[in-house]
């Protein structure tokens, strides 16, 4: 009963909002320059995946959050030669579980934010993995120095990103 | 049970959504394959068009804006160094033009020897140059957007090259854009054949991006840096283009009997900017033919050398006339007038062939042989197009009057050699089954006869017994490989009896009714040898 009343008076306080514009571009510009920006670096950033972790995060809520994820991976899917839904599923219980940590945690704190980041990209890539193996049928190899470079990466960029997308916040 | 709902409202929430996902994701796993090529607007595919169809015309926006300014400024650049480069380019241009005259008259035999093995080739007829507008984005899936779609005629499954080497393959097909799988995802696969080795192979994606073939027995010897190309089998890839070089050839520790090899590839996947998109190919199988009726190989290349007498092949033929082994088993079509009794050999070939052959004498084969060569070998090896095919009988032919004393087998080694593609050292060594080429004895037979050894009539079984024992195994038309020592005999003493060198060996199972080559190489000895 506590933790409810916690939950709910953490919810009142720091649930944030954002305009219409920002909730469609900054997804859309994020997977517009991870698709076409042809830098070898941006394969190993996942833009799409932080920008749903920062709203899942942000808003607190977890319908929401993870239709932002089902959204955003599903537009990535369509740049992929898989089937799609692979990044769909993924990014949708990331948007899940972001919206569902936000609640419980400090996530305004650069250290936690690069954990938590840190975090969801192992996750993200467990459950793409999952999904590529067991549905699909795919070949993938986890590459475990591959897969923690990539965490590290993103963790370190979501760092730099979160507090830039923290101007686009609409407090009550 | 409202409390329930209320309670779990958002884990149903996600559980909901995930098994949306998850149904379509299996619908589009099960989705017939059959159903899959041309079918851009069923089903879920169709998000896969308006997302593909809704970035496009922003990206080709961003693309020719940049390209725009890019091409500005590397316009004035490269302005500052064009009269230098034009000098060079125009001496380059020479020198390609001198040697495309070489390589059209290869080509033309190379054509008309797989004519008489009813090899099929297919040639790229049409392409369509498109640039790369993005990327899959992610590691997971190396797939490449280009501007090119439907509307300019490409369809799944067609090859995407660059002049470089191969790039993948085309794999979905919008309106104004396609999607291509690069040859390095791990979805990809492409037939392959290692250039010198002739093995051949399927190269495959690893999930870090490489290129990799794995099912190369590890028995087999591969070397790094050889060259790796395309075999055709795979009916995407056009046979011959190539594909990368081997890095790194180790057993492979989870398959094996097999090695895993790895190739660079030979285009830079990871910054492709233009590619093309074979949109046509065509079989021919008939481009050196124009006739109708079949023509023996011997005559074939009686007609090819220069200042040959036309021989009718009903003609009586002496009794040891020169034979050929193959083509008499193989009706061939006739070669086009055009390349009939053209000096097929440049000046350089010449004297490549005369200084190898005199540098040491070995097996004499003459342009005669070089033909039974080719036929005499697999299937896979004859399908190669040697580039160096034609320069043998020519060479032979004609470096013989130009040495002051050439030995026949000399000026027959040396077209073994360009013939086989071998390197002058494989050729030159004796080895000690080798038999000679009748044609090459009668070739030298007028100008210094003095007696040789018998040999036989098939000059393919010459050219065969020059190589190793387990190529020497391949089919060979049922040449017979007859000891004879009289390459060397030719060499060391050069004057040939001529009806030594005329009889026929019974031994010869593809020698029964081939015409005389005797009449037509022997006055190619002396003539003056073509430019």
């Amino acid at each position: 009963m506590n933790t409810a009343v916690s939950l709910t008076s953490r919810e009142e306080i720091e649930v944030h909002r954002f305009s219409w514009p920002v909730s469609i571009g900054i997804p859309v510009l994020a997977i517009f320059l991870q698709v076409f920006l042809r830098v070898r670096f941006l394969t190993v950033l996942d833009l799409p995946l932080l920008v749903t972790i920062f709203f899942a995060v942000a808003r607190r809520r977890p319908i929401p959050g993870m239709i932002t994820g089902a959204l955003i991976g599903t537009l990535q899917d369509a740049w992929t030669g898989h089937p799609i839904g692979l990044f769909g599923i993924a990014k949708t219980i990331v948007g899940y579980l972001g919206s569902s940590i936000g609640v419980k945690l400090d996530v305004e704190n650069p250290g936690s934010r690069f954990l938590m980041t840190f975090a969801f990209v192992l996750i993200h890539r467990f459950v793409y993995m999952a999904i590529s193996l067991q549905l699909v049928g795919g070949s993938e190899a986890w590459i475990w120095s591959h897969t923690l470079l990539s965490a590290l990466v993103n963790g370190l960029a979501a760092v730099v990103l979160f507090a830039g997308l923290d101007k686009f916040k609409l407090r009550n | 049970m409202e409390n329930f709902f209320t309670r779990y409202k958002n884990p149903l929430a996600l559980m909901a959504v995930l098994f949306i996902q998850v149904v379509a994701l299996a619908t589009q796993v099960k989705r017939p394959e059959g159903a899959k090529p041309g079918s851009t607007g069923s089903g879920t595919r169709l998000i896969r068009v308006w997302t593909v169809t809704a970035f496009t015309p922003i990206e080709k926006v961003f693309v020719s804006t940049g390209r725009f300014f890019r091409n500005g400024w590397h316009d004035y650049a490269d302005l500052r160094g064009a009269r230098k480069q034009n000098i060079e380019l125009q001496e380059e241009v020479a020198r390609l033009q001198m040697e495309q005259v070489r390589l059209r008259q290869d080509a033309d035999q190379a054509r008309r020897l797989q004519a008489l093995l009813d090899f099929k080739e297919k040639f790229i007829t049409k392409t369509v140059a498109a640039q790369v507008i993005a990327t899959s984005g992610t590691e997971q899936s190396r797939l490449i957007t280009i501007d090119k779609g439907s509307k300019a005629g490409l369809r799944t499954d067609m090859a995407v090259i660059t002049p470089d080497g191969i790039v993948g393959k085309v794999k979905d097909v919008f309106g104004s854009s396609a999607q291509v799988l690069l040859i390095n995802d791990h979805d990809s696969g492409a037939g392959v054949i290692l250039e010198h080795s002739r093995l051949q192979g399927i190269v495959k994606g690893t999930p870090l991006g490489e290129l990799q073939i794995n099912d190369i027995m590890s028995d087999e010897k591969v070397e790094t840096g050889e060259h790796v190309i395309t075999s055709g089998g795979d009916r995407i890839y056009p046979k011959g283009f190539s594909v990368g070089t081997v890095i790194a050839a180790t057993p492979d520790r989870d398959n094996d009997p097999f090695l895993a090899i790895k190739i660079k590839p030979a285009a830079d996947l990871n910054r492709l900017e233009e590619v093309l998109v074979i949109t046509e190919t065509s079989d021919n199988s008939r481009t050196a033919s124009s006739g109708t009726e079949p023509m023996r190989a011997a005559d074939i290349l009686s007609q090819r050398l220069p200042s040959v007498p036309k021989v009718d092949p009903n003609a009586p033929k002496t009794p040891g006339g020169g034979q050929t082994a193959v083509p008499a088993a193989k009706p061939s079509p006739t070669p086009t007038p055009a390349n009939a009794n053209k000096p097929v050999s440049p000046g350089t070939e010449q004297k490549t062939a005369a200084a190898s052959g005199a540098a040491k004498p070995s097996t004499s084969t003459t342009g005669v042989a070089a033909t039974s060569t080719t036929v005499g070998k697999t299937g896979a090896e004859a399908k190669k197009p040697s580039s160096g095919q034609n320069q043998s009988p020519t060479a032979s032919a004609a470096a013989t009057p130009a040495q002051p004393k050439p030995t026949p087998a000399a000026t027959g080694t040396a077209a073994t050699s360009t013939v086989a593609g071998k390197t002058g050292a494989e050729t030159k060594k004796p080895s000690s089954g080798q038999t000679q080429s009748p044609t090459a004895s009668a070739a030298a037979t007028p100008a210094k006869p003095k007696p040789t050894p018998p040999t036989t009539g098939s000059a393919a079984a010459s050219t065969v017994t020059g190589k190793t024992g387990a190529e020497a195994k391949k089919p060979s038309s049922g040449q017979t490989q007859v000891p004879s020592g009289s390459a060397e005999t030719a060499a060391a003493k050069p004057k040939p009896t001529p009806k030594k060198t005329a009889t026929p060996k019974p031994t010869n199972s593809s020698t029964p009714d081939q015409p005389s080559a005797t009449p037509t190489a022997t006055p190619a000895t002396q003539e003056k040898p073509p430019r």
